[in-house]
């Protein structure tokens, strides 16, 4: 928080010297950091709840772009039968459906096979892409003849993108779900001790498979909300978005041993990430600097936890 | 209760058998726990001091004999059916998620809930910090902070916590392995008084221990392990320190 206000700090201080304008009370600056962080936020929500079971999605951006592509082609395909609302219903139904395929496959091979979720969902990481570039043909689907779709995409509600709206509506039921849910609070279990999980007579198997289709699902409604922003569905839509997923919840204060995260960090984390992001953009770097900001600040959160687990190591005994 | 019921032993075990294969590890061992009775079990390793307590609480099935709860025979196929008749085990390494508070450990699993102006149903975080307290208090454990996660709190705090969940849901039997192991003298005392105090709930109390001065502090009878049989049952308040370790190693 401390971090994402410093930022926002040198973005203005910039943005006043330079040509004496302002950053962050600009509404148009503020609306392209909120779309900025969408699609983000959506994948790192459920990279959370991940990461708080002691696993890893890394199959998060091509299942995205998988539901992207569904999206599109089943709007295509729906449109002239069923009228405009109804076929973007359908589309919105498929994209969020087909994510659910890989996350469920994620989630058996975690859960009933043992592999372990880096390599699980390494694999599915490659299959989601080839199968949504088999589906998109090699090239990106454009929607055709339903501007429904466009205008949810890009219409705003009193200056409020929907695709924000939505996507706030989301991130809080992901938050009810954490804090307020025994699937929730299982996930906390899970993550720091998984015996004493199943000792409690915890289903650990049946948690982790809904766990991954839950963080499938997440990826799902990122790809089709990305479809309606761009009306496109392109397969590599969220490919530069694992990256930040991770760093998301992991600048949120997450760990990446397990056990410990929020909804409400990883919110911070996205909007950090979307500030530093949007910000470079604002101030004319090259965008490649993008990457390597993320990347280095990724490892520096990663540092801190470190450390922080080093200095709280011991017990505090009273 | 009429005296009858009283006299029949709250578990007891027949003529178990278990072997794993060729490995014979638990071989026509009988032992009974009454109300308001600690039973120490001994023995080196290897003597099938676990594989015993395993086969109770359900882990393993026995390979023949019968386990009776209040004289019933019963049949466990998972751990958490034995849970369900009253038989709460707990392990070495505590299985606790030093996450979560007290109370969510407490109820890990069947965590109580409530609803939100009626519709939305959410964990109901008061209650399980009331059980807490409640569970805590009842074991003369005194914890300020009981939102805290349980990694704050020390050893001896964390074995009453994992005890206080056994209390919490009712358990008639608790086997505890190595309940003082991990924990320094203080600890170790609080821990033994603990025992003292289920025993006068009337529970009953199976603990395996290496530690002979804790078996003499608190338990009422030693039932000594070799190589899967019985090497010998005492009432602690009839034997020795020197007679038991003879019992454990064999040389009469």
């Amino acid at each position: 928080m401390v971090f994402l206000a410093a930022l926002i700090l040198a973005f203005e201080a910039y943005a006043r010297y330079d040509f004496g304008g302002t950053f962050i009370l600009n509404p148009y600056n503020l609306q392209s950091i909120a779309i900025f962080a969408v699609a983000p936020l959506l994948l790192a929500s459920g990279q959370t709840f991940v990461i708080i079971s002691g696993g890893i999605d890394l199959s998060l951006g091509f299942i995205m772009g998988l539901a992207a592509v569904v999206a599109a082609h089943v709007v295509n395909w729906a449109t002239p039968s069923l009228g405009m609302p109804l076929a973007v219903l359908a589309g919105a139904l498929a994209g969020v459906a087909i994510a659910a395929v890989p996350g469920l496959i994620n989630g058996l091979l975690v859960a009933r096979l043992r592999v372990p979720p880096f390599i699980g969902t390494l694999g599915m990481f490659g299959v989601a892409r080839g199968v949504a570039f088999l589906f998109a043909g090699g090239t990106v689907v454009p929607v055709q003849g339903n501007s429904f779709f466009s205008t949810l995409g890009n219409g705003r509600f009193h200056g409020v993108p929907y695709i924000v709206i939505v996507t706030i509506v989301f991130v809080l039921v992901m938050h009810y779900l954490l804090t307020q849910t025994r699937f929730g609070q299982h996930n906390y279990a899970i993550g720091a001790n998984v015996q004493a999980a199943r000792r409690a007579g915890i289903n650990i198997k049946s948690h982790l498979t809904r766990l991954y289709v839950l963080s499938g699902v997440c990826a799902g409604l990122a790809g089709v909300l990305y479809s309606a922003r761009f009306n496109a569905g392109a397969a590599q839509a969220g490919e530069p978005l694992l990256l930040d997923s991770v760093a998301a919840v992991v600048i949120g204060g997450a760990s990446l041993f397990g056990g410990s995260g929020t909804i409400f960090g990883t919110v911070a984390g996205a909007l950090v990430i979307a500030v530093i992001q949007y910000g470079l953009v604002f101030i004319n770097v090259e965008p490649f600097w993008q990457f390597i900001s993320v990347g280095v600040v990724i490892i520096i959160s990663v540092l801190i936890d470190q450390a922080q687990r080093r200095f709280s190591g011991g017990r505090v005994d009273e | 209760m009429s005296s009858a019921a009283q006299e029949t032993p709250i578990l007891e075990v027949r003529n178990l058998s278990k072997h794993f294969g060729a490995i014979q590890a638990l071989n026509g061992l009988s032992m009974s726990v009454h109300r308001g009775e600690v039973v120490a079990l001994a023995g080196d390793n290897g003597a099938g001091k676990t594989t015993l307590i395993k086969t109770i609480s359900g882990v393993f099935r026995p390979s023949s004999g019968a386990i009776l709860l209040n004289g019933e025979p019963v049949t466990f196929t998972t751990p958490q059916e034995a849970r369900d008749r009253g038989i709460e085990t707990i392990y070495q390494d505590l299985a606790l998620a030093d996450n979560l508070s007290i109370g969510a450990n407490i109820f890990l699993g069947r965590e109580p809930m409530k609803r939100l102006f009626g519709i939305v149903p959410v964990l109901d975080r008061k209650a399980m910090a009331e059980a807490a307290r409640a569970t805590m208090a009842r074991l003369d454990f005194h914890v300020s902070r009981l939102e805290a996660p349980v990694s704050n709190f020390s050893g001896g705090q964390r074995q009453a916590v994992a005890i206080g969940r056994a209390v919490y849901w009712d358990a008639q039997i608790l086997i505890m392995d190595e309940p003082t192991a991990a924990l320094g003298v203080p600890e170790q005392r609080k821990v033994i008084a603990l025992i003292h105090q289920l025993k006068a709930e009337g529970r009953g109390v199976i603990f395996i221990s290496h530690n002979l001065q804790d078996i003499f502090a608190v338990a009422d009878r030693i039932v000594v392990l070799r190589r899967g049989v019985m090497a010998g049952e005492r009432r602690i308040s009839g034997t020795t320190h020197d007679e038991v370790v003879k019992l454990m190693v064999g040389g009469r």
